[in-house]
């Protein structure tokens, strides 16, 4: 009797598991990671960094938005405040940042990459919202930060790999290098930077992949 | 008469199946990704349709992450608390024993085991896949916030060390897997029986 009674309960068991289970299915595991994440890892720490000899070329995945409009090239930032256009030349001269830290890839592979650039934050108004979006000029491929992440003192609007000013298959003129996030989030050839109240779209988000992607 | 196999531990025993099996899949997906270790030829992804699925591995593998440990970390809870934890954990002599357990069930040494609840390969089997699942959860942190959690990631030696120990681990738990279903079947119905049931 008893042994009857404890196949149909590992039996019920089971099958309640397994229904609770498909019910947390429903729910996106990325946002409730994400809520973990943010209670439980902050502050953000500083990404390692490396002796800039170490540094290699990485693979140049990711091609979305980088045709066309090198020459016309210009940075539009825009916050609640107001918006402005930048040159490459107006960024140069802004204070630099050079350091060599590893690019990881949601694929699984990483590599050791210096880069020169000046810091995100340093484009942020006073007071400014929730989340960054940025897109490359034809706005086929855009990412969103959380500002935190943003406003990190290793997120840098990179110019120069390596030593070399970027080529255009690693985003050249100017690309973000944010070592808390995973590489999707390393947008190339920035277009645009939006300072926003509304959590924006990402394009790999779009595709499945968690919006928040942090390292 | 007390069941051999305590509720509990039958539990977090059936639990762990289908979790180990949905972590072995999912992370399969993402393995697939950047199969550096070791490459799976390409027509095992394409029949067994586990290519191309980066995103829904991740999804997946990071949901059944944290039921998979807290039903390891239950587990280890329970027999420390219950005092199960000495039928599991060997002895100073296992390694001898456990040879002459080889030797038995190999059919070479004709004398009986001595008997006791696990016997001394049993002991090391069990304690050493629940080290296993210790080592699965750090390399697994140190993959899934390197940065975050940079100490576990400098401890388990960088991103492809952990990622290779992660995988190494799980070619681990496949190989505890035929062996404890072959041992399980040559043990019989009853003992079989007592893990659901609890009696033998």
């Amino acid at each position: 009797m008893s042994n009857r009674r404890s196949f149909l309960g590992f039996g019920l068991g089971g099958v309640a598991v397994i229904a609770g289970l498909r019910q947390l299915l429903n729910v996106s595991p990325h946002e409730w990671n994400e809520a973990i994440s943010r209670k439980l890892l902050r502050p953000f720490k500083l990404a390692a960094t490396f002796p800039a000899a170490r540094a290699r070329e990485p693979r140049a995945n990711g091609q979305v938005g980088l045709e066309n409009e090198l020459e016309t090239w210009q940075l539009n930032v825009a916050s609640p405040d107001g918006a402005r256009t930048l040159s490459l030349t107006d960024l140069q001269a802004m204070p630099h940042v050079s350091m060599t830290t590893e690019l990881m890839c949601v694929e699984g592979w990483s590599e050791v990459v210096s880069w020169k650039g000046t810091l995100l934050r340093n484009l942020a108004p006073a007071n400014a919202p929730e989340y960054v979006s940025l897109s490359t000029p034809d706005e086929s491929y855009y990412v969103g930060l959380d500002l935190e992440s943003a406003l990190h003192p290793q997120t840098l609007l990179a110019w120069e790999m390596n030593g070399q000013p970027l080529t255009p298959e690693h985003g050249a003129p100017l690309r973000l290098v944010i070592p808390v996030k995973y590489g999707i989030k390393n947008i190339k050839r920035i277009g645009s930077i939006q300072f926003s109240s509304q959590r924006p779209a990402d394009y790999w988000h779009e595709r499945g992949y968690d919006w928040y992607a942090a390292l | 008469m007390p069941p051999k196999h305590p509720l509990a531990i039958r539990w977090f025993h059936w639990l762990n199946f289908p979790l180990l099996s949905l972590m072995i899949w999912s992370g399969l997906l993402i393995y697939w990704a950047h199969d550096s270790f070791f490459a799976f030829p390409a027509w095992l992804y394409e029949t067994t349709g586990i290519g191309f699925r980066l995103a829904e591995g991740m999804q997946y593998h990071f949901l059944f992450m944290w039921l998979f440990a807290v039903n390891g970390v239950c587990y280890v809870a329970y027999t420390l608390l219950s005092g199960e934890w000495r039928e599991l954990v060997p002895g100073k002599d296992a390694l001898a024993q456990a040879f002459q357990v080889v030797l038995h069930d190999l059919g070479i040494r004709k004398e009986p085991l001595p008997k006791a609840k696990f016997n001394a390969a049993q002991q090391i089997a069990y304690t050493g896949v629940v080290l296993m699942g210790l080592g699965s959860l750090v390399t697994g942190l140190a993959i899934y916030r390197p940065v975050q959690l940079a100490i576990l990631h400098q401890v388990v030696g960088g991103y492809q060390n952990a990622r290779n120990l992660h995988f190494l681990l799980t070619v681990g738990y496949v190989g505890f897997f035929f062996m404890h279903v072959g041992q399980v079947v040559r043990a019989g119905w009853p003992n079989f029986r007592a893990m659901v049931t609890g009696h033998e």
